[in-house]
């Protein structure tokens, strides 16, 4: 748009230097034709206004000198003369060399511009040397003075004249009431009985109490047209810092003095006489009740004001380092286990009032853990204004036009989760933006707005929170990732797999179907990367996606890492843990069933089949195999699978102890825990145990 | 309805960046190339605000405002007037003839809308 200006900007002023010479030799005829001289001083104040409009500074600046030498002339200090028309003649050859040269790009003959500036400067008599330009007001980009929050007092009488200079004093206290919390009264003693009240007069002016954090020149932006003309106060009142709490604001009768609403000497004489304030002055005719009115307003205000903060700022947050948490929520972990030792010895020695004791030591201590863990809680949101940084300079140097939106910027997530989630999501977002959104062109092809969206949303979901990436983009293409499956061996090519079955082979270890190797992405290092990171959190990574219309990826992560809710089992004489939020249900499995399936590790669960892994042969516990086993049975990756354990000892909050570096290669063991009775119990991987007997069963 | 805004320029490019600015923000624009042709226009038609330039042939921006204010019709719409950092004494004139306010040449489309939601309330 702002081209179309710029080639309208050079017609016109080709246009007006043509008149310009025109003028200045038929000035050359009658040098006293002030018509002429007008004509000469508007061109070269057009050049100049407009060239600085439109980036033209060079011009603008050079054609300063020239208009100022002529308002001179017009204005009569300054004759026309030979001199003068030479230089100016000169001068409107250099502007048009200018202006011919932002085309061209061809060098300007600087000399000669210095030569016409000092010949024109000489001509000035030395008394007009011009002013100082005025400093830049800085009336369109408010600073913030940090957040600190002040309460002033406005006093704004406007000139009776305002409506006949187009001045609106109700906007200007909408705009007053934009920068912050405000109690505006209306004084309207200055108004005339109607006999000699002017309807385009005003006669009204008013009283502000402004809280705000913007501070005055805010304030006084604000007032900029009409501060020349109008009565007006910006008092001070609160400056946001430390309150005495016992003191209370000001006395009404000391606020009405401090205006100069009413004199000291009025006051001690009022106060003599001993009755509520207010009430006194009016009756005393000291003051209007207008004024009192507003004198009270301030001090409800400013009283209000002030008790919000002392509120707040008792309610404030208190920083705390990080490892005195991590101590604190370790502590924890140790006392649900010693409490769920007692909860156990309670049990056993079946005493009513030990039993009582321990349940109520086990509901105060889940209270404790939850509130130790939710300490460590922040919002997400801290992680998303780097991602929209990303976003931009990313789709820069794409020459894409994204837009990031996110939602659920409060949702809260453990402030470890949030760190170790930050990588992931930087690589799922340069995905989107990689591959997902298209170019601008081929986005209007296609019959999208050109910008393209990604968004990044967070919501709390049962003991997790949900993520979802999705992007407007192009969607992944089912056919191209099925055919690098099927080349890479991942799945045989006759495979009839669901659309999701074959969006989570992009999952697999060095996947990629783009064509070129970007700078951000495309060497199919990444999503595997990306799955492993979020299942180390014990999260799940989901992708769905519509060609075309986009592609969204879902990821589910547990609100924490400390402590969770597991089944306890047992297997032999060894107790074992399996996360509870993947565990569907349990089912007996006797020696029968087992004979019936001939060693195919299938059992039948209400008529529908359900493969299982036996646990006792893959740990290799061989002793005192029971009659009847228990199948667990999970949801992994969105299929029904069992794992058979001796039996089901119930749900166990799980403080997670990891393992030492020794074990760190142990696959399907994630972790361990102490149990009550102090006997260590080793938290299963499922995923990966899962993983683990199908290799096995594989080679066998 | 959207507001109606006259511009008086006599320079072409600022009166077409003027009014592709406020068309684009969803303003009416009346555009008029000098004083007396602005003034005449005014004289029949009803607008919310007028931008004028200070310095145009036939009668300039202070003419202008003083014939407006002296009018009827738009006798008490917000007046802006374009000026150079060079004319600080000229802001006092355009005041004195009735100005509402000013904007101080050269300007951005941000800081023109800005100015135009500030007096147009």
């Amino acid at each position: 748009m702002i081209e179309q200006h710029i080639s309208t900007y050079r017609e016109e002023a080709g246009e007006l230097l043509a008149e310009l010479e025109t003028s200045l030799l038929e000035l050359e005829e009658c040098p006293e034709d002030a018509d002429l001289i007008g004509r000469v001083f508007r061109a070269m104040h057009t050049i100049k206004g407009s060239g600085a409009m439109f980036g033209f500074d060079e011009i603008a600046a050079f054609t300063h000198e020239v208009e100022t030498v002529f308002d001179l002339v017009r204005n009569g200090k300054l004759a026309v003369t030979k001199q003068l028309l030479n230089l100016t003649l000169r001068a409107r050859d250099t502007i048009k060399a200018l202006l011919d040269s932002s085309l061209s790009g061809e060098e300007v003959d600087r000399v000669e511009a210095e030569a016409i500036i000092s010949g024109l400067k000489q001509l000035i008599p030395p008394v007009e040397s011009e002013s100082p330009p005025h400093a830049e007001q800085t009336f369109f980009d408010p600073v913030e003075t940090g957040s600190r929050q002040q309460t002033w007092r406005i006093r704004f009488k406007p000139h009776p004249e305002i409506f006949l200079c187009g001045g609106n004093p109700s906007a200007l206290l909408a705009e007053l009431r934009e920068l912050g919390t405000s109690h505006v009264v209306a004084h309207m003693d200055a108004i005339p009985l109607l006999g000699d009240l002017n309807p385009e007069h005003c006669h009204i002016y008013w009283d502000i109490i402004l809280t705000t954090t913007r501070g005055i020149d805010a304030i006084k932006d604000v007032f900029i047209f009409v501060e020349d003309d109008c009565e007006l106060r910006i008092d001070l009142v609160d400056d946001g810092g430390q309150i005495d709490v016992s003191e209370g604001y000001k006395k009404l009768g000391d606020i009405l003095v401090e205006r100069g609403d009413l004199s000291p000497a009025e006051m001690q004489k009022i106060l003599g006489l001993q009755k509520r304030f207010g009430e006194l002055a009016v009756a005393a005719g000291a003051v209007t009740p207008d004024k009192v009115q507003s004198a009270l307003v301030e001090q409800r205000h400013v009283k209000n004001i002030r008790q919000e903060r002392v509120a707040q700022e008792s309610g404030s947050s208190v920083r705390v380092p990080a490892e005195k948490l991590d101590l604190l929520v370790n502590l924890v972990g140790e006392m649900v286990t010693v409490q769920a030792h007692l909860t156990q010895t309670a049990a056993q020695l079946k005493l009513p009032m030990v039993v009582s004791i321990a349940e109520e030591v086990e509901r105060l201590t889940n209270e404790l853990r939850d509130t130790a863990l939710n300490i460590r809680m922040l919002p997400i949101g801290t992680t998303f204004t780097k991602f929209k940084r990303l976003v931009r300079d990313l789709s820069q140097e794409l020459g894409k036009e994204i837009e990031m939106e996110t939602e659920g910027a409060e949702t809260e997530l453990d402030k470890t989760v949030i760190e170790k989630l930050n990588d992931p999501l930087v690589h799922l977002i340069r995905n989107s933006i990689d591959h997902g959104i298209e170019m601008p062109d081929t986005r209007l092809a296609a019959g999208k707005p050109a910008q393209g969206t990604v968004r990044l949303a967070a919501v709390h979901s049962g003991d997790s929170v949900l993520l979802t990436i999705r992007d407007d983009g192009a969607g992944l293409d089912r056919e191209a990732i099925r055919s690098k499956a099927v080349e890479r061996g991942l799945m045989a090519a006759n495979a009839d797999l669901t659309d999701r079955e074959i969006y989570n082979m992009i999952f697999a270890p060095g996947f990629s179907t783009a064509a070129k190797v970007t700078s951000v992405s495309g060497r199919g290092v990444g999503m595997d990367v990306v799955k492993k990171a979020i299942e180390s959190l014990r999260g799940t990574i989901d992708i769905a996606s519509v060609r075309g219309e986009g592609s969204t990826i879902t990821l589910r992560i547990p609100l924490t890492l400390a402590i969770i809710e597991c089944l306890l089992v047992r297997i032999g004489r060894d107790f074992f843990l399996m996360p509870l939020s993947i565990v569907e249900e349990c089912v007996e499995l006797s020696r029968e069933d087992v004979r019936n399936s001939h060693g195919r590790n299938l059992a039948n669960v209400r008529g529908a089949i359900v493969p299982y892994v036996p646990l006792r042969a893959h740990f290799g516990i061989v002793d005192n195999r029971p009659e009847i086993e228990q199948i667990v049975i999970t949801r992994i990756n969105g299929n029904k699978i069992g794992f058979v354990v001796d039996s089901v000892v119930g749900e166990h909050q799980t403080v997670i102890k990891s393992l030492g570096r020794m074990y760190r290669d142990v696959k399907g063991i994630s972790g361990a825990t102490i149990l009550g009775d102090g006997t260590v119990a080793l938290i299963l991987d499922m995923g990966l145990l899962l993983r683990a007997a199908a290799q096995e069963r594989g080679k066998e | 309805m959207a507001k109606v805004i006259m511009t008086a320029d006599d320079s072409a490019s600022v009166r077409q960046m003027v009014s592709f600015t406020l068309k684009q923000n969803g303003y009416d624009v009346v555009e008029a190339v000098d004083g007396q042709d602005a003034l005449t226009k005014l004289s029949s038609q009803k607008v919310d605000m007028l931008i004028t330039d200070l310095n145009m042939p036939n009668m300039d921006g202070l003419g202008l405002i003083r014939g407006v204010r002296a009018g009827t019709l738009n006798k008490f719409i917000p007046i802006i007037m374009l000026t150079t950092e060079s004319q600080d004494a000229k802001k006092g004139e355009g005041k004195a003839a009735g100005a509402t306010g000013w904007i101080v040449k050269p300007f951005k489309p941000e800081q023109l809308i800005a100015v135009v939601r500030k007096v147009l309330g």
